[in-house]
């Protein structure tokens, strides 16, 4: 078990180099040079030639990308120019690992940037995963209960309906009546865990419910079919022969074997959404890492762009692994291996 | 002293309302009983309600069945109970064996787990401490070795047999009085049958309580149980103790059953007697006998009315119930069996194929070894799965070799290498003389039309959007014969077969099982082969279905002067067909010889296993039968056994002195000639283990 998370764990490095070698290639090896957005309206061919330099995308792209990696665990110096570090160091800024870059659109490093942001969508993330999963596997559950009934067609049309609802939508609508009409929360903004625990719970109501909603849409279909199918199981069949209750057979035998794909999709969601709700983030105006992809993406920030790009590939790494050991403790058939 | 029954089934109906199509009447008005500690069998071919009136029993049945009529459990009628009160008697009072335990054990439970839940479920003050000592002490009583290690064990990491232990095990937790056990066996390789027979056998000796064993299979019933009642259609068509009804049925569809199966001791005797056609539509059943369409011995009154579930006999200790018509001349002996189902003849010797005995087929030392590894980028060697481990046999014209053994031992990887046509990893395989190992790719493609397989589903393979006529021809069209000569050949073939040629344009999901695998010999004929290979060709067929094949099969080798490799693992069907029998174990062949001298003079202690765990459906032979059991399950095969590689599970080896075991752990027995068969065992000469019992053969006058 140990061995194969450390095993896991070094093959994720790997991925992610592999991922920031990917981008760096894609991007730098692009028409444009980046430098043109370093100056804005003041540049000059000389000031870019400057520029090009102290951020040395003057170098070979692999070359780049190995100093960048270096970078990560050592740190690095922008321009990295020992003679000019004697001569003039307030010229030098200093980038402290992990560095992710420096970006000249914002004259920060990308770590600094980014740091802020992580939590604003961990905590976004995390608030919708406990509402979708509550939401989304209990209506599931009734549904598959209900088989037929009113509830259960019920359920599944509303859940086509979200599912089926742009989450720009889901979250204006809310936005408008839940908190500016019927004020029934206040408006979501990002307040700070640490600074009031609960503005941060209220603050985050809304965002999470939008999330939450459209994400829910999907488990209940999901947990419903998966119910159904294992509510066909000749081991249910034995359980009740041999005396257990019905609603035990419900929990005990039934939810346990229909709950581990269930696991693993969530696992999977929750990983992918820990890097930040773009559309979400915009319309709360969260300053989480999905508003910040956005406005680098626009300004052509690519240092920012390829931090994004591994920050949430490393949830996404870590998520995985931590489903596979979820579905290996659950599901006794699976070898971890 | 009358005693009411443990359990009355009182004219018991269930129907399955469906959306948007007829009713099934699944069960229809059947009426018995089981007394306290009785051994009752069920017997019925697949669809005829075994199973669904047995739920009806638990209460397990959907909520789509309607049930009526009554049943009552020590005189306390159960239909009318809520669900709740309902499972306190489950599993405790009564309890049931699934089929199939694969998939009737939850997967994420230990099975120690899923124990302990059935004895706390009865029984809440039981402590943790009592309820593990309990476990252990049912694991042993149903056979499972280290039992405190296997308690915490998942389902998964059991072989089929164990998990079927464990199955009655749970069964019997709590002390039940009626056992309900539904195809226990089934799916099952014979020893490992055997040995869960003996074990269900024993729970009912432990706990004294009444079984109802649910099988299709006659033979396992005649060995067991008490009293029999038959099933078709989903009605009771004739109940008696097991003597009456398997030894002197009066009913035409018992009889057909009996004489359609080979019986083990007495195959190859005569042909068997097919029962063709299949049982009605449970959704529209015609008025009269649903047996009537099938039954060889129906005249007009048959069709009108169906007939009633009547006592015979008198009612005496000898009663016994039939439904039909005819009964009375059955038990007046003015009609009997073989008026009604006589064996079919044999090809006459002018229509025979005349042969000279040249060998078609030789293998020898052949050797399959699959290396084991490990590691994903740096494979390592670890071990090897020696699958065929140096075999040699030979076939002859218009012979039939029977291959035999339990699953897992070498069959399918023996086949494979001979259809391969190429050198194998080592030995030789020498078709017609011609030493395939040195065929170049034209000369191999010839040679292949010479040998053709059958598998046990030949449809899986095929693509269904293929005609009859496109799958029969198809070995042709690779031989690029033009379409006339091919479609002439195709008609030529399926009336061979017995299919109407005039079938040639439907396609394969339009034919019935038994339909299907002769579409398969057909198209296996279709290059005039000298040697089939039949891979359990009769295997997933119903035993009616069964016969109708293997009488096909017996004809086209006598008219053809046909060769067949014919592997399966019945028994009593390789008796009926084969001329010589290889019984394999673990990759090797342990006896081989004539099948009646195999088959009546077992003496590798293996074969004698086998052999007698094979069920007979008589119960004079059942009963005075002298069983050699087998323990435990084939070892993997990754193991590395020295000497013997039988030892571990031989009887005889567990009754030699310690000299002669150190022999069998020491050597490796090499197959040599005992008594007019090639034995592979140390101490064949002096094997004091019989597996013979009452001789019918000379009874049996038909
Ligand atoms: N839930 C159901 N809905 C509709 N029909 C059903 C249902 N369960 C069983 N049947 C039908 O009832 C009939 C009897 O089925 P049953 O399972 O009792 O047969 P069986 O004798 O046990 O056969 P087998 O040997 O294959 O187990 C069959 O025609 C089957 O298709
Ligand atoms: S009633 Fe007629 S059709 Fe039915 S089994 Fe008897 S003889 Fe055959
Ligand atoms: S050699 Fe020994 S172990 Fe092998 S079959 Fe004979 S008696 Fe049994
Ligand atoms: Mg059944």
């Amino acid at each position: 078990m140990f061995a194969y998370v450390v095993r896991r764990l070094i093959g994720g490095v790997f991925l992610l180099l592999l991922v920031s070698l990917v981008t760096f290639v894609l991007f730098f090896a692009g028409p444009i040079n980046p430098a043109k957005f370093t100056c804005g309206k003041q540049c000059t061919p000389a000031l870019i030639e400057q520029n090009t330099k102290a951020l040395g995308y003057d170098k070979p792209v692999l070359e780049q990308w190995g100093t960048y990696v270096v970078g990560i665990v050592k740190g690095r110096d922008f321009p990295d120019d020992p003679a000019l570090k004697k001569t003039a160091p307030e010229t030098i800024a200093h980038c402290s690992a992990p560095c992710l870059g420096y970006s000249p659109q914002t004259s920060q490093n990308v770590t600094t940037e980014l740091q802020p942001r992580i939590p604003v969508s961990v905590s976004l993330a995390i608030a919708a995963f406990i509402m979708w999963m509550i939401i989304g596997v209990g209506a599931g559950i009734i549904a598959a209960l209900l088989r037929g009934s009113v509830i259960d067609k019920a359920l599944v049309g509303v859940s086509l309906i979200f599912y089926a609802m742009p989450t720009v939508v889901t979250g204006l609508l809310l936005y408008q009546f839940v908190a500016i009409k019927w004020q029934l929360v206040p408006a979501p903004q990002y307040v700070p865990f640490s600074q009031s625990p609960v503005q941060w719970l209220q603050g985050l109501f809304l965002p999470a419910l939008t999330l939450a909603l459209y994400y829910a849409a999907g488990y209940v279909r999901l947990t419903r079919a998966f119910i159904l199918e294992t509510l066909g199981e000749d081991y249910l069949r034995t359980a009740k022969a041999k005396g257990v209750p019905r609603v035990r057979v419900l929990f005990r035998h039934t939810l346990r074997a229909a709950l581990t794909p269930i696991v693993t999709q969530a696992g999977l969601d929750l990983g992918a959404l820990l890097g930040g709700a773009i559309i979400t983030e915009q319309i709360f105006s969260y300053p989480g890492l999905g508003a910040l992809a956005v406005s680098s993406a626009n300004q052509y920030d690519l240092p920012t762009t390829i931090g994004i790009v591994l920050v949430v590939a490393t949830f996404i790494i870590i998520a995985n692994l931590v489903v596979d050991v979820l579905y290996g403790l659950i599901d006794p058939r699976v070898k971890l291996a | 002293m009358t005693e009411s029954p443990l359990l009355e089934v009182d004219n018991l109906s269930v129907e399955f309302l469906q959306r948007g199509a007829a009713t099934v009447n699944a069960v229809r008005g059947i009426s018995y009983h089981v007394n306290r500690g009785e051994f009752l069998g069920i017997v019925g071919e697949s669809g005829s309600g075994k199973s669904v009136s047995s739920m009806a029993v638990m209460g397990l049945l959907p909520s789509t069945a309607r049930v009526t009529g009554d049943i009552r459990y020590r005189g306390e009628s159960l239909l009318e109970r809520d669900d709740k009160t309902l499972s306190k008697l489950r599993g405790k009072e009564i309890s049931m064996v699934f089929q199939d335990p694969l998939s009737a054990l939850t997967p994420v439970y230990t099975v120690g787990n899923q124990i302990t839940e059935a004895l706390k479920l009865h029984d809440s003050g039981l402590s943790d401490k009592a309820a593990d000592a309990r476990v252990i002490e049912l694991l042993t009583t149903v056979g499972i070795p280290a039992p405190e290690r296997r308690a915490k064990a998942f389902p998964h990491e059991f072989s089929g047999g164990m998990r079927q232990r464990v199955m009655i095990a749970m069964a019997i937790a709590n002390d039940p009085d009626l056992i309900i056990a539904d195809e226990p066996t089934t799916a099952l390789d014979v020893t490992i049958q055997a040995q869960i027979l003996e074990v269900l056998q024993k729970a009912k000796e432990v706990t004294g309580a009444a079984v109802v064993l649910i099988t299709h299979d006659l033979g396992v019933v005649a060995g067991n149980v008490d009293r029999v009642a038959v099933m078709y259609a989903g009605r009771l068509v004739e109940t008696g103790t097991v003597e009456q009804v398997l030894t002197a049925p009066r009913m035409p569809y018992t009889m057909g059953l009996l004489r359609s199966v080979p019986n083990m001791q007495t195959a190859g005797r005569s042909r068997l007697v097919p029962m063709e056609g299949r049982p009605p539509s449970l959704a529209a059943l015609p008025p009269g006998c649903p047996f009537e369409p099938r039954c060889p011995a129906s005249i007009d009154a048959c069709s009108t009315a169906e007939p009633p579930l009547v006592q015979i006999g008198g009612t005496g200790p000898g009663s016994r119930e039939v439904a039909c018509i005819r009964a009375d001349e059955f038990e007046r002996g003015t009609l009997g069996i073989a008026d009604v189902f006589p064996h079919p003849e044999p090809v006459p010797p002018e229509e025979q194929a005349q042969v000279k005995g040249a060998t078609v087929l030789q293998v020898t030392d052949l050797k399959r070894h699959f290396p084991l590894t490990k590691g994903v980028v740096f494979r390592k060697t670890i071990g090897s799965v020696k699958a065929v481990d140096g075999i040699t046999f030979d076939i002859e014209e218009k012979q039939v070799l029977g291959l035999v053994g339990e699953s897992g031992c070498g069959k399918s990887t023996t086949i494979l290498e001979i259809l391969e046509l190429a050198r194998p990893q080592s030995g030789s395989i020498e078709l017609n003389g011609v030493d395939v190992a040195s065929l170049n790719s034209s000369a191999r493609l010839k040679l292949r039309g010479d040998v053709q397989v059958v598998f046990q589903d030949p449809m899986a393979a095929i693509d269904p959007r293929l005609s009859i006529e496109d799958i029969v021809s198809e070995p042709l069209t690779v031989r690029g014969a033009s379409r006339s000569e091919r479609s002439a050949k195709v008609r030529e073939l399926l009336e061979t077969v017995g299919l109407d040629p005039a079938m040639s344009g439907r396609y394969p999901h339009q034919f019935s099982g038994g339909q299907r695998q002769r579409i398969g010999i057909a198209r296996a004929l279709a290059t005039d082969p000298k040697l089939l290979i039949l891979d359990e060709p009769v295997s997933a067929l119903d035993v009616s279905i069964q016969a109708g094949v293997i009488n096909l099969l017996q004809d086209l080798k006598d008219s053809r002067g046909l060769s067949y490799l014919f592997v399966a693992h019945d028994l009593a069907v390789v008796r009926q067909i084969a001329d010589v029998v290889a019984v394999m174990y673990l990759g090797r062949i342990v006896e081989l010889g004539e099948a009646d001298n195999v088959f009546s003079h077992p003496q590798h202690p293996y074969t004698q296993a086998l052999l007698s765990a094979v069920p007979i459906p008589d119960p004079r032979v059942e009963r005075t039968r002298q069983r050699v059991l087998l323990d435990g399950d084939l070892p993997s095969p990754t193991q590395e056994i020295p000497g013997c590689n039988f030892h571990g599970r031989c009887p005889l080896f567990k009754i030699l002195d310690a000299a002669h075991q150190e022999r069998c752990i020491q050597t490796d027995p090499s197959l040599r000639s005992v008594h007019n068969s090639s034995v592979a065992c140390h101490f064949a000469e002096e094997n004091p283990l019989r597996v013979t019992g009452v001789d019918i053969t000379e009874k049996e006058k038909s």
